[in-house]
């Protein structure tokens, strides 16, 4: 390919070496262990679902009741498979006997490891076909319906209430929207636990239940029936119950899973070994429901500075993508993160955030690239925000990105009314449909500010990159490399759910989903 | 809009500016000119924008227009209005209780805690309960600071703590105590359904309960967040929007040697 930037690409393929024995490093580690949130996540695949007479989920009673007795590291599905052996019974129906009647399913006899997969069989390829179901009904969708242009229009609905998120997203999808993503209520990413049924009540936003996922998918089915294009439903793997999100995601057809390895380390302060090893599960799950997932770098510039630190953005990213190949997410998956935050009273702001958007593009040609927008700088002057939207919005045509989050105007004031919405959609369409090809019809100075500034950006990446790469990934986060936040290994929160795995450990899904 | 764009009305109201009875002001004193944008819940046609008219007029404005309106979902219609308001408002009578500090620059407010209270001032914020926004916070807090203000950590004369996001009031009070703190900041951004009142009183109480609520300085901070909503919750001052680290430094500088002062 040839760079409009004039970068270089023996340098990228060197920053991805890098990045990919950082990845490995990770992977290493993460082999070992299993956390809480992982086990739920197989109970789930294996057809747990409910909750007790407390409102306790049941996979979070069958978890718990393993780990008071201090048997998780040999895994939920070892005991599962030998209570469904001894007792004839399925999964969900000796998980409502152990909340009923504190059924405990370490007393079972042990059974050898081809025994324990034959039982679970049934349960195991029961879920995968579901999930491989949903993706090809996405891909059927897409083949008969079509689907919007990229990039593609991403907006928000959260109002806490799922119902009224129902009629915000399909008047946003009937007014041009490709994507939908339900905000979660504040705090949410650090329930130890997914909330069950259908939920009414948020803060600034509404809670990712699998009931919530079927309300907004049927909806947005029959919107994209109606409108001619498929609409892809969006929601956040993130927090404490990444791989559980990602499979009640997965088993209801979720299009779009916000899923970084390493933004709850840094915003949420939760636990890095427990994030790094939830974070490899729920991608494999993704990887194979083909659900894109979005990353969260734009995060970074709403700390730290958009210029001085565009670097650690393309670093995180070419992490984020090693890290992702290893779990099975192919390129044309990876919503890989970068966000518009450059000061409006800087000059020639404008020139250095299109060199960051092509420079992202140019070394991820593939990757669907989640395009955030003006946050940081919004003022609550919607007049002027509105503008700054528009320049972020003709960037993101410019250099094609793949998934365009649409700014709003009255961003840093309340969440989006159904009528700011309006404005921004139409502020997309128009600037996508008067630019469409500016990409292919311009080119960059030799040696002007643009190309020298990706030439820095690219330079700096590297030398972080080399950096990160001598101390380990964890040792960066403790010393503060990414968006100035240090965080320890012990420190955060989770860590009390993760456990080494020992001998009879089994989880088949893994191999099962990086096979596909 | 069609025909008309300039007005050729003779303008009858009074012109003169009057303190005691402002009103909005478009292009010509007193004359009420104010925008207003709403949807409402129903299909576009005739009889909405009559609605919205009406809707203007029961708010008070004269000569209501609607210059724009759009249907954005079967049922939903959109109006950008405009129209004359005919109230008034007594400016000579308001009272707004604000922050009693002078705002100091950054090497001002270092030298007054040199010279005056010869030690550091100890900070320790943080965005508290569920919130999970740092912005603000950060805003106030971080070395780099935000539109060219510089936040606390790069003061010579302030030693700070920035917790970040979503800290239980608990251990933000534990953590208080750990540092010996003078002041507590805390950001709260995110408003719906009041939950930053119910978070940040309940800070109050707990601070109250533990005995230390007189040994701090209290100051909140956010984008819906006044002063005077702060002394209301028990706080001793309140930063909203367009407020920055200087203002907050020079406040908690000078309460500070109020407080040492009183001893």
């Amino acid at each position: 390919m040839q760079s409009k930037l004039g970068i270089d690409f023996q340098h990228v393929q060197h920053a991805r070496d890098i990045s990919k024995s950082i990845a490995a490093e990770v992977q290493t580690f993460v082999n070992s262990y299993t956390t809480v949130s992982v086990e739920r996540t197989l109970c789930r695949l294996i057809g747990i679902d409910g909750v007790d007479e407390n409102g306790v989920p049941l996979p979070n009673v069958v978890v718990e009741s393993l780990k008071d007795k201090n048997a998780l590291d040999k895994g939920i599905l070892f005991f599962m498979a030998n209570a469904v052996i001894e007792t004839g019974k399925t999964p969900q129906e000796i998980a409502e006997q152990i909340a009923a009647e504190g059924l405990d399913i370490t007393a079972f006899r042990f059974h050898w490891q081809p025994e324990v997969a034959a039982a679970l069989k049934p349960y195991v390829d029961k879920h995968l076909e579901i999930i491989a179901g949903n993706r090809l009904r996405r891909e059927n969708y897409i083949t008969t319906l079509g689907e919007g242009s990229k990039p593609y229009l991403y907006v928000i609905v959260a109002t806490g209430n799922i119902y009224e998120d129902v009629i915000q997203a399909q008047a946003a999808a009937r007014q041009g929207a490709d994507i939908i993503a339900v905000i979660r209520t504040t705090g949410q990413s650090l329930l130890d636990y997914v909330p069950f049924g259908a939920t009414t009540e948020g803060f600034g936003g509404t809670f990712a239940t699998q009931e919530n996922f079927r309300i907004m998918r049927r909806a947005l089915d029959e919107v994209g029936e109606e409108t001619g294009r498929y609409i892809r439903l969006c929601n956040y793997c993130s927090g404490l119950c990444m791989p559980e999100i990602a499979a009640i995601g997965a088993l209801e057809g979720l299009d779009v899973m916000l899923n970084d390895a390493l933004y709850g380390i840094l915003f949420r302060d939760i636990n890095m070994q427990r994030t790094l090893v939830d974070q490899f599960m729920s991608r494999v799950i993704n990887g194979f429901a083909g659900v894109i997932i979005n990353t969260g770098e734009d995060n970074y510039l709403t700390t730290a500075d958009a210029v001085e630190e565009a670097h650690t953005v393309l670093a995180s990213d070419l992490i984020n993508e090693q890290l992702a190949l290893i779990a099975g997410i192919p390129e044309e998956q990876m919503g890989l993160g970068h966000a518009f935050e450059m000061d409006p009273e800087l000059e020639n702001g404008f020139l250095f955030e299109l060199a960051q958007a092509q420079l992202t593009r140019e070394i991820f040609p593939k990757a669907p690239l989640k395009y955030m927008p003006p946050t940081k700088f919004m003022t609550g002057n919607i007049f002027r925000g509105h503008i700054q939207d528009a320049l972020f919005n003709m960037i993101g045509v410019w250099t094609n990105q793949g998934i365009q989050l649409l700014g709003m105007p009255t961003e840093a004031i309340h969440t989006p009314f159904m009528s700011d919405r309006y404005l921004s959609i139409e502020n997309a369409k128009y600037i996508f449909g008067n630019m469409k090809s500016i990409g292919e019809e311009v080119e960059f100075k030799k040696d002007g500010i643009i190309q020298m500034r990706a030439k820095e950006v690219l330079g700096k990446t590297i030398g972080l990159l080399e950096q990160i790469q001598k101390e380990g990934l964890f040792t960066a986060l403790e010393k503060g490399i990414f968006a100035g936040i240090k965080r320890s290994r012990e420190g955060g929160k989770g860590l009390n759910g993760v456990f080494i795995k020992s001998d009879n450990y089994y989880n088949p899904f893994i191999d099962s989903m990086l096979k596909r | 809009m069609s025909g008309g764009l300039y007005s050729t009305e003779k303008n009858d109201f009074d012109q003169t500016l009057d303190l005691t009875k402002i009103k909005p002001y478009g292009d010509t004193m007193n004359d009420g000119k104010t925008q207003i944008s709403f949807t409402l819940p129903v299909p576009a046609g005739d009889e909405a924008i009559e609605a919205a008219k009406q809707l203007l007029k029961q708010m008070g404005f004269d000569n209501p227009q609607v210059v724009f309106h759009k249907e954005l979902t079967p049922g939903f219609t959109f109006f950008n209005c405009y129209g004359n308001y005919t109230g008034t408002i007594d400016y000579t009578g308001i009272y707004v209780p604000k922050v009693e500090s002078v705002s100091w620059n950054m090497h001002e407010t270092d030298e007054f805690i040199r010279e005056k209270i010869s030690r550091k001032i100890v900070v320790l914020g943080a965005s508290t309960g569920t919130d999970a926004h740092t912005v603000g916070i950060d805003a106030i807090m971080n070395m780099k600071g935000f539109a060219g203000h510089y936040g606390l950590e790069r003061y010579e004369m302030f030693e700070t703590f920035n917790m970040g996001s979503q800290v239980a009031n608990e251990d933000f009070i534990a953590k208080a105590i750990e540092l010996k703190a003078d002041a507590l900041l805390v950001s709260q951004t995110v408003t719906q359904k009041d939950i930053h009142i119910k978070n940040l009183v309940e800070l109050v109480e707990l601070l109250e309960a533990e005995g230390l609520r007189d040994k701090l300085i209290l100051v909140c901070g956010g984008p819906r967040i006044s002063h005077e909503l702060a002394k209301e919750l028990g706080y001793d001052a309140g930063f909203g929007m367009n407020s920055y680290a200087g203002d907050v430094a020079s406040y908690l500088a000078q309460e500070l040697y109020r407080r040492i002062n009183r001893k």
